[in-house]
């Protein structure tokens, strides 16, 4: 009897699990129709890969740590395709372990933003009221403060390593993704399907996870997409005014600032880490640009 | 709505600065003072007092314009900090001149010109803008009108020639965000029914764009220009420290090198209630372009 | 005489605002018997929707007590009244926002079959029974994969009628079901709903603000102002020999195309009284050409005057007396 029951459920879900693909399928066409989109989408792989293969292309220890005073400040050769740094280093290798860093800090601190600032938005927007109001009030004082001088505070109170830069810029994120949140479910939470639901007899964790969390999904993960790319930015920010994580890990802001020095006789030490900046943030933002456009289905093309 | 932000800033960073490992006292006199004579410190600055009271102290002292003395210097905080805005203040001001000089025209062009050539240059360029990190921006410049060409001072605030690298520097990024916005904002004005009446009756296309575009088009980008403040606020501590410019930012930069939190966090405080006055003023300016907007800022 | 299916007593709903108390339903009385179609008719605002939500309990009453095949539905708790859904459905007046934009045709429909269990077997089993309600209410099979945006709104109508009959109730509340569609599509609707009503032997509350649209499919037509009923009769009864002001003016709007009628326009005067916090008295007092006194400190109430005809009005109280 009970094995029946489990077996009927689960062909149930088998079978929502196929038509969920082809509605993702969905997005998904549409967002293969956008070239800028697609080019940002190629990039942030590319980088993905470069940064998951690391190690493979090039030794952590041996050439991205290790000193090799004889050969500092080498332009661009067939040996170090992007030239060495001021203590013989190679700078593509720096740069592809910095990427590690750069989108790792990036995930994490957009993770714990969207948990953290989407609970609370979800919370506000679902109850309404003095919860809502209490919840938005704080978000506002967080807001007066620009996000990377809270980072700055919190970096530099808890002191400079890789977990605090997470936090640090995960928090002072937070309240922008509560407020996205608390806007969409609010918007999601007066639909007449949501009633619909209740009326066929829906339960209130059915309500959420199949019409709220769905219809609520999209602004977040566009704006996750486009947190991303600022998170990558303020951990540049930070490691540039010796915020980041300590030495002689390479990241690429700090890359940049020890460059500085050596602007004069070797410019290629600051405008490539630089330029690795700037085509990430260039991808993350086409890539959110394009999802945007492609997650919503009321937008007819 | 001010001063609870004000007190609700104060409060959130002192917390950061009350839970941070590490005794003040102790920082002050360097790790082997002795014992005793840490303790007396510590009585003295009432570190041994419970945090709502510490924190009560420091709000009361702080409305004096007291924000305790750097542990480097020893002199009054807010002093320093204080002494240090204007320079932030002319650059953030210039920055933004520049920003809102460069984006509204041009994004007006833009959406005039909707998928010329130039709009799409300028919405590559803009991309470009957004998505550069600025002291990166800057040191490409220093590197190539200072170093290589030799046009302008790399750094210090030494007169006029001296601000436009720096303004540039923090002004791009604004600049781009203002042009989109001016852009995105225009074209839904022009779309508007009104427009299209008034250009058939046969108003002349500029004079369409003029009087009723651009006041409607407008009042988005004045909110979007005040929230971009606190980014320029922020974007000025790490351009400042590029240009070595004197002001807050690179005041703040010294200090967390010598671990000097009091300063650090008085300088957050500082910008986060210039940001806020910055926003009062914008969300006044608002109600004065938009009436209808009016009721809901009660 | 036909049996009893639903049965409301003294239903009131009351919201509580910045202003003070809306009496959105203040003291609804009715009765319906299986396979009829009553008309609830009203202004924009008088609490119809209100009335609807509170029998599926999708609301709770502040006041009052709901009878659903004699069993007082009332006081059910939530595994009671999921069971309950099955018999009580609602069709929703927005085609746009009463479907969830993310999910396909079939799986609107479905979602009540699997929440209910009421297709057991298999997965073919679901389909066939989704293509089943589809049938009926007229989709085409090749509809089944597509999603709520790319349809127009006749057809978005018809997948909330099919997800209400996917769990086969006995009862449904059809909230103005047309008045968002265009006047071509709103008779194509009107006439599936009663076709279905014939094969299925369904009970219809039928809400509207325009009395033409239930003119032809109603049994008994209720009209509503402002939280409180102030005509109930038979269809044709109520066309023919309309008692309340109100209802005199809302007729005297129909257009009439009969060269016999000389009836004329009743145009109503003065403001809509508030339903926040409301004075005793009759509501409509303010509006009403005959007011009295007496309408302006008693509550008229629902009274019948023979024929099934029932009326909340001092003036025909009065002349019922003389
Ligand atoms: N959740 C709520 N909170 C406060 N007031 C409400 C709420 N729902 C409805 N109301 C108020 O109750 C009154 C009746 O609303 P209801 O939706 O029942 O009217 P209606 O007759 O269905 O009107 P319509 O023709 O516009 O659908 C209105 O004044 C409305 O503003
Ligand atoms: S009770 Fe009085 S006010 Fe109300 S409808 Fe009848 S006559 Fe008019
Ligand atoms: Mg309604």
């Amino acid at each position: 009897m009970s094995s029946s029951v489990t077996t009927e459920k689960d062909t149930n879900l088998k079978s929502q699990a196929g038509k969920k693909r082809s509605q993702w399928g969905e997005v998904w066409r549409r967002l293969k129709k956008n070239h800028m989109a697609m080019i940002g989408l190629i990039i942030m792989i590319i980088l993905i890969l470069l940064a998951v293969f690391a190690n493979q292309i090039a030794d952590y220890e041996e050439v991205a740590i290790k000193q090799n005073t004889a050969n500092r400040l080498q332009g661009p050769s067939r040996e170090n395709w992007l030239g060495t740094d001021n203590f013989g280093r190679d700078i593509f290798a720096r740069i592809i372990h910095g990427g590690r860093i750069s989108l790792m800090v990036g995930v994490v601190a957009v993770g714990i933003a969207v948990l953290i600032g989407g609970t609370l938005g979800a919370i506000a927007g679902f109850y309404g009221g003095r919860v809502d109001n209490l919840i938005m009030r704080a978000m506002d004082i967080f807001l007066a403060i620009p996000s990377i001088l809270l980072a700055i505070a919190i970096v530099t109170a808890l002191g400079a390593n890789l977990f605090n830069l997470m936090l640090a810029i995960g928090i002072s994120s937070i309240p922008g993704y509560a407020r996205i949140v608390r806007a969409s479910v609010l918007t999601v939470k007066d639909q007449e399907f949501i009633e619909a639901a209740r009326a066929i007899g829906a339960s209130d964790f059915r309500i959420i996870t199949k019409h709220i969390i769905p219809n609520a999904l999209a602004p977040v993960i566009v704006q996750g997409t486009l947190g991303v790319a600022t998170a990558i930015l303020s951990t540049a920010g930070l490691s540039f005014i010796g915020l980041g994580v300590p030495k002689p890990r390479p990241e690429w802001g700090s890359m940049l600032s020890d460059g500085r020095t050596y602007l004069w006789e070797a410019s290629h030490i600051t405008t490539f880490p630089g330029l690795a900046i700037v085509i990430t943030i260039l991808a993350l933002n086409l890539l959110g640009d394009g999802l945007r456009d492609a997650l919503d289905p009321r937008l007819k093309q | 709505m001010l001063i609870p932000v004000i007190i609700g800033v104060t409060f959130i960073v002192y917390s950061i600065m009350f839970f941070t490992p590490g005794d003040p006292a102790l920082i002050i006199l360097g790790e082997n003072a002795p014992e005793e004579q840490v303790e007396k410190l510590r009585e003295e600055m009432g570190l041994n007092d419970p945090f709502i009271i510490q924190y009560l102290r420091f709000l009361k002292n702080a409305l004096k314009g007291d924000f305790g003395r750097s542990y480097s210097t020893r002199k009054p905080v807010f002093n320093e900090v204080f002494s240090r805005f204007p320079a932030t203040l002319k650059l953030s001001t210039a920055g933004l001149l520049l920003a809102v000089a460069i984006g509204i025209p041009i994004g007006i062009i833009s959406a005039t010109r909707q998928y010329s050539l130039l709009d799409s240059i300028t919405m590559v360029l803009a991309l470009l803008g957004v998505s550069m990190p600025n002291f990166w921006l800057g040191l490409m410049l220093i590197l190539l009108f200072s170093v290589r060409l030799g046009l302008l001072p790399s750094g210090g605030d030494v007169g006029f020639a001296s601000l436009i690298l720096p303004a540039i520097t923090l002004g791009t990024g604004v600049a781009a965000i203002i042009t989109r916005m001016t852009r995105s904002s225009m074209l839904e004005v022009i779309r508007q029914d009104y427009i299209r009446t008034a250009r058939a009756k046969g108003v002349a296309e500029r004079r369409v764009i003029n009087k009723h575009a651009l006041k409607n088009a407008l009042i988005p980008v004045v909110t979007v220009i005040g929230l971009q403040f606190g980014y320029l606020l922020g974007g000025a501590v790490l351009t400042e420290t590029v240009f070595s410019w004197p002001g807050v930012g690179r005041l703040m930069v010294e200090a967390i090198k010598q671990k000097d939190t009091p300063v650090v966090l008085a300088s957050v405080i500082f910008m986060s209630v210039v940001f806020s006055i910055v926003n009062l003023l914008v969300d006044i300016l608002y109600a004065f372009l938009d009436p209808r907007i009016k009721s809901q800022y009660r | 005489m036909a049996e009893s299916i639903l049965k409301v007593k003294g239903i009131k709903k009351y919201f509580s605002t910045p202003k003070g108390m809306l009496h959105a339903v203040d003291g609804v009385d009715f009765e319906m018997e299986k396979g009829e179609t009553l008309g609830l008719v009203g202004e924009s605002g008088c609490g119809k929707s209100t009335i609807g939500r509170v029998i599926l309990r999708l609301l709770e009453p502040t006041e009052g007590e709901i009878y659903f095949e004699d069993k007082n539905i009332s006081q059910l708790n939530k595994k009671e009244m999921i069971k309950l859904r099955r018999d009580m459905q609602i069709i929703f007046q927005d085609p746009f926002s009463s479907l969830n934009p993310r999910l396909s045709v079939s799986e609107i429909i479905a979602e009540p079959l699997i929440i209910h269990n009421i297709v057991k077997k298999k997965n073919s089993e679901l389909e066939k029974e989704v293509l089943r309600l589809m049938d009926l209410v007229g989709l085409a099979k090749r509809l089944v994969n597509a999603y709520p945006h790319e349809l127009d709104g006749g057809r978005r109508q018809r997948i909330g009628i099919a997800r209400a009959l996917a769990l086969r109730p006995k009862f449904i509340v059809a909230d103005e079901p047309v008045s968002a569609l265009d006047v071509s599509i709103q008779a194509q609707i009107l006439n599936l709903l009663q076709d279905l009503q014939e094969e299925l032997g369904l009970t219809y509350l039928f809400i509207t603000h325009d009395l033409s649209v239930v003119k032809h499919i109603s049994d008994n037509i209720a009209v509503m102002y402002l939280g409180k009923l102030v005509e109930k009769a038979p269809a044709d009864e109520l066309f023919r020999n309309s008692l309340h002001p109100y209802t005199q003016a809302l007729l005297s709007a129909i257009p009439v195309p009969s060269i016999k009628s000389k009836r004329e326009r009743i145009i109503l005067k003065g403001e809509i009284t508030s339903p926040i916090d409301p004075k005793p008295g009759c509501r409509f007092a303010a509006r009403c050409n005959y007011a009295m006194d007496r309408c302006f400190k008693e509550d008229p109430e629902l009274t019948e005057v023979g024929n099934n005809h029932h009326v909340a009005c001092f003036l025909v109280e009065e002349k019922a007396n003389n």
